[in-house]
């Protein structure tokens, strides 16, 4: 498992995509920005191919705006190269790229209505009026909106305003597309809806696509690929699940989902000890007897009676706890254990409502629960 | 972590490769820089050489022979101040001149006789020393000879020195630092009496619900579209000399002190009222509530909420009001009398003295207050944004019967006082001799009958009004774009938007003596269009461009900067989203400025008064002249044609914005 990840890091640029075998479409190389002295990006190579659908996630201030705005030719690097489809664009102005985006502020223009915005890019020289009428009929059909041709941007929803900035950047079928934050205007249930929509279209048109977004649901549920960023640097890249499940740092495990982080001492490449307590956890390359933090999240935290053993099979890393609170999550219950062999620390554990109905758990109760080894990860110290 | 080396590598950063829109925007930028380097700077610098250029005779620089009167045996060489030494012939005070003084060599010699048949010989001790013969230069160390008739058209030319000597003099002069006093004096009277009216319209149009509030903001806006001079006319007709209202001045004379500061609130108070009125107007509803859940008093709520709540608006404004009052020519011009002020002893100094090294030096003082309001402004101004959030809930008020009549009661008063004043001018204009013979008469109205450039005058203000407002709207708004809307060249934006900022700190009278020097000088490539139509267009343009760029520079501001990067995204030109977008939704922005070019240039005194020539005069400065030459009645006509000009421009802006708004801006609703 764990050199699959190391797999995935940043790509070597060597023209080839590491996962696939494939020419890679856009291929970062060495990038850094500095802005005076504060250094956006450090160092970060990259490589998406065609087709794709990447997000570039990580916390305000990690780069990954940055880092889109320097493929879209806005913010110039201050090093490294950018190679679109096989040509050099690393220092080409905005107009001479091939991408169409989306802002945040979708940046519709306010006086021109909904068909003569998608038109703006098309209508260049030479091309018939028909042609440019057909193609915003058909884009406007393709986000379905084509009842709204006539109207001016504001007087569309939020969501509706979108997917027209989105018809508008796919107008000219560029090669790229770029969406800094399409969603974070929207509210919660029309972002949800459009998440899907957009993953659709992109689907559909097959475009390669960079998505910017700080929302790891977001990210989660709409890419292939996944480039989690902290700092100027790429932590991981990586696909969803592979994000979700095996966290290369303590970063991306902190910052993807939830966790519990425990101290701990390493005894073996698959045993530690917190405080005292021996524990099977993943495999993991630190050196014996450093400092390391152990990392389990709350859903991977498994729930047993204190007389039996609620699973087929030995359970590992057997715990006994007390529950200290719950808390009602509709779809779960979120508990907050406290073990007496873990140092009186407290675990938080997400179980079932079956669960807790069955093994009748309650607040001021003893139970046991089991940390399983391969789901108990570990991080050095520094990490 | 796969290891990123923390250290960037060395190099030099990447360079973007320039797009066709990049090299457009940028030359554009610099053809509007130096349309303002040219306008501005370069004639800025000339008036402040000037005023540390000092001249005078240096006769040590000459050395002159005499012959006997033969004419053929010369005497010894003796340089001109070793024979004034002998002669005494030139006092020391004789030795200081102007840059057009010329000193008659023969004084030298007090038994000169131009029909003797003595000889001279003339030369100067150095290449620089330069003298005249009748009207040719002669210049350098060679012997020049002459006999006695030509000799006695030999005149030095002063050689120029640079130093503090001007500004010595200036101020060793009693009757010239008085003017400084008097204008600061001036300036502090009116500001306080001027923000204590303007804040009461303020409250009342923003804090009752009397009536007929759009009457009174109408109203209040009249002193805009007249020239500054025209309050004083009203004020001589009423309480001048010969004034229908001269008893009610009780001895006092009009002209003078009093009448500057009756005159100057009438100029100022629209702009003090816009400035405050604003600041009223943001306030939030939410303070009072506080404060009346608080159980405070309406008077302690008036002295915490209200007054601290606009107290930026009240300072700012409080500079406006004064920098006006202290840099305004046309006013005291006609009412001052004797009452010496700073704007006034310039176009004393030049057009009455030609003496524009002294012009310079007031102008310099000049600039000093002019200067420091702008920059305290400026330092407000970023204060009062952030008393705007975005989450205020505007104050509404709540009918009082009482306070709303005591509201209405004072916005009358106010009314009152602007309408008389028009309405006397009005008067003036339209009788044979106000108040003795009140026929109705348009006799008033014939200009050709009087000096002063008759209607060709008022037809040349038009032009001139027309020309500034087209040419001035596009350089405002294109300038004001490239900077806001253009990427990189980081200095070359600052240094523009520094120039741009620079005329609001310019007074008129200022900018047009420095435009003398500059532009009436034969070496400038840019002479030629002295003493025409475009110096003056240039003139206004510059004068009112920081307002302008400011009012443009907001409306760019509130639009989407994602605009040009989608447009560069689409492959398509800037000045296509320029044309398309940019322009369409910032036309009330774009109309405003013309019309704002528009009304100031048909007003304007200061700048222009030293720059138009015998076929470019205009109706402002005729008002000046006509009132100078006695003929009153006509200068109040022509001050209302102004005034008639400006309320049609202004209706014609208002329809149309209508128009084109309905038709372009049906986007605006929802």
């Amino acid at each position: 498992m764990r050199h699959e990840i190391v797999a995935a890091q940043p790509a070597t640029p060597t023209g080839v995509h590491p996962m696939t075998g494939k020419p890679a479409y856009l291929e970062i190389d060495g990038l850094w920005k500095a802005f005076g002295e504060f250094v956006a990006l450090k160092g970060v190579s990259l490589s998406i191919r065609e087709g794709e659908f990447v997000c570039f996630l990580g916390p305000s201030g990690c780069g990954k705006t940055t880092l889109l705005r320097a493929v879209a030719g806005l913010d110039l690097q201050t090093r490294g190269t950018i190679h679109q489809a096989g040509k050099d664009i690393s220092t080409l102005p905005p107009s001479k790229r091939d991408y169409g985006i989306v802002f945040q502020s979708y940046a519709l223009f306010p006086n021109l209505t909904i068909e003569r915005n998608i038109a703006f890019g098309l209508e260049n020289a030479g091309r018939p009026r028909a042609e440019i009428n057909a193609r915003v009929a058909e884009l406007l059909a393709l986000v379905g909106l084509a009842s709204q041709a006539k109207k001016y941007p504001a007087q569309l929803s939020g969501g509706q305003q979108q997917r027209i900035a989105l018809a508008r950047a796919m107008a000219v079928a560029p090669g790229l597309l770029l969406l800094d934050e399409p969603l974070s205007a929207l509210d919660a249930k029309v972002r949800v809806h459009l998440r899907h929509e957009i993953k659709e279209l992109q689907r559909k048109l097959g475009v390669t696509t960079i998505m910017v977004t700080h929302d790891q649901e977001e990210a989660l549920s709409m890419a292939d690929r996944i480039v989690v960023m902290n700092h100027g640097v790429i932590e991981q890249i990586g696909t969803p699940t592979e994000i979700y499940r095996q966290p290369s740092t303590l970063f991306v495990a902190d910052f993807i989902g939830e966790t519990n982080q425990i101290p701990a001492k390493v005894l073996a490449d698959d045993r530690l000890a917190v405080e005292g307590t021996e524990l099977a956890c993943a495999p993991h390359q630190l050196a014996l007897d450093s400092n390391a933090t152990a990392v389990i999240r709350p859903v991977d935290i498994i729930p047993h009676s204190m007389s039996g053993i609620d699973k087929v099979g030995t359970p590992e890393n057997l715990i006994e706890v007390i529950v200290k609170e719950m808390e009602f999550l509709g779809s779960f219950w979120r508990t907050r254990l406290s073990s007496p062999r873990l140092g009186s620390r407290i675990l938080i554990a997400d179980f079932s409502i079956n669960a807790v109905r069955r093994l009748g758990i309650a607040v001021g109760g003893a139970m046991r629960v089991e940390l399983p080894g391969e789901r108990l990860l570990v991080f050095g110290k520094a990490a | 972590m796969a290891a990123a080396t923390l250290t960037m590598p060395a190099g030099r950063a990447l360079r973007p490769q320039m797009s066709s829109d990049d090299i457009i925007k940028r030359g554009l930028m610099i053809v509007i820089s130096l349309y303002l380097l040219v306008a501005l700077a370069a004639p800025l610098y000339v008036l402040l050489s000037k005023s540390v250029t000092t001249y005078h005779f240096d006769l040590a620089a000459f050395e002159i022979q005499r012959s006997d009167e033969t004419g053929a045996n010369f005497g010894p060489a003796k340089t001109a101040a070793a024979l004034n030494a002998e002669t005494h012939a030139i006092t020391p005070e004789q030795l200081e001149a102007g840059s057009g003084d010329r000193l008659s060599v023969t004084r030298l010699f007090p038994d000169f006789s131009f029909r003797s048949p003595v000889k001279y010989r003339i030369r100067g001790m150095d290449s620089a020393a330069s003298f005249l013969v009748g009207s040719e230069l002669h210049r350098g160390t060679d012997w020049l000879e002459l006999d006695s008739n030509t000799f006695r058209r030999v005149s030095l030319r002063p050689s120029t020195a640079t130093g503090l000597d001007n500004f010595v003099s200036y101020f060793s002069t009693p009757s010239l630092t008085q003017a400084i006093y008097n204008s600061v004096l001036m300036g502090v009277i009116t500001t306080v009496l001027v923000i204590a009216i303007a804040f009461g319209l303020a409250y009342a149009l923003n804090r009752s619900q009397m009536r007929l509030k759009g009457l009174f903001r109408l109203v209040t806006t009249i002193p805009i579209l007249v020239p500054s001079l025209l309050p004083g006319i009203a004020l001589v007709y009423l309480f001048g000399n010969q004034g229908l209202l001269k008893e009610a001045m009780m001895g006092y004379s009009i002209y003078g002190p009093i009448g500057i500061v009756v005159g100057s609130v009438f100029f100022t108070l629209p702009h003090a009222l816009l400035i405050v009125s604003t600041a009223l107007a943001i306030a939030d509803a939410r303070h009072y509530e506080a404060a009346a859940s608080l159980r405070a008093s309406k008077w302690r709520t008036f002295w915490t909420v209200t007054v601290p709540g606009a107290r930026y608006g009240i300072i700012s404004a409080a500079f406006v009001v004064f920098t006006m009052v202290v840099t305004d020519f046309g006013l005291p011009k006609v009412i001052g009398g004797q009452y010496n002020m700073l704007a006034v002893d310039i176009y004393k100094q030049v057009i009455g003295q030609q003496n524009f090294e002294m012009g310079a030096v007031v102008s310099v003082i000049l600039l000093v207050p002019a200067a420091a309001a702008f920059f305290v402004d400026r330092l407000i101004q970023k204060k009062q944004v952030a008393l705007l959030s975005a989450r205020s809930v505007p104050y509404q008020p709540k009918p009082n019967a009482r306070f709303d009549w005591i509201c209405f009661a004072y916005c009358a008063a106010v009314a009152l006082f602007i309408l008389t004043l028009i309405g006397v001018c009005q008067l003036a204009a339209t009788v044979k001799f106000w108040p003795y013979d009140l026929t109705p008469t348009l006799k008033n109205f014939r200009f050709d009958l009087v000096d002063g450039g008759g209607w060709g005058a008022y037809a040349n203000s038009i032009k001139m009004a027309l020309l500034t407002a087209i040419f001035g709207t596009v350089i405002v708004f294109v300038g004001a774009y490239m900077v806001e809307k253009s990427e990189g060249f980081p200095l070359g934006r600052t240094l523009f938007q520094f120039l741009a900022m620079l005329p609001m700190a310019v007074p008129g009278m200022v900018l047009g003596l420095a435009y003398i020097f500059f532009f009436n000088n034969p070496a400038n490539p840019f002479n030629a269009i002295y003493g025409t139509m475009a110096i003056l267009v240039v003139s206004t343009v510059t004068h009112f461009y920081t307002v302008s760029h400011l009012t443009a520079l907001t409306a760019l501001k509130q639009m989407d900067r994602e605009f040009e990067p989608v447009a560069a995204s689409l492959k398509q030109p800037f000045y296509k989203l320029f044309f398309r977008v940019t322009v369409p939704v910032s036309l009330p922005a774009i109309l405003d400025i013309s019309i704002y070019l528009f009304v100031n240039a048909m007003t304007t005194v200061s700048a222009v008064v030293f720059l138009y020539s015998t076929h470019t005069q205009l109706a402002s400065v005729a008002v000046l002249n006509m009132d100078d030459a006695g003929d009153v009645a006509p200068a109040a006509a022509m001050g209302m044609m102004i005034f008639y000009t400006n309320v049609v421009a202004r209706l014609v802006h208002a329809g149309i914005s209508r128009t084109l708004l309905t038709r372009t801006q049906a986007w605006r609703r929802r």
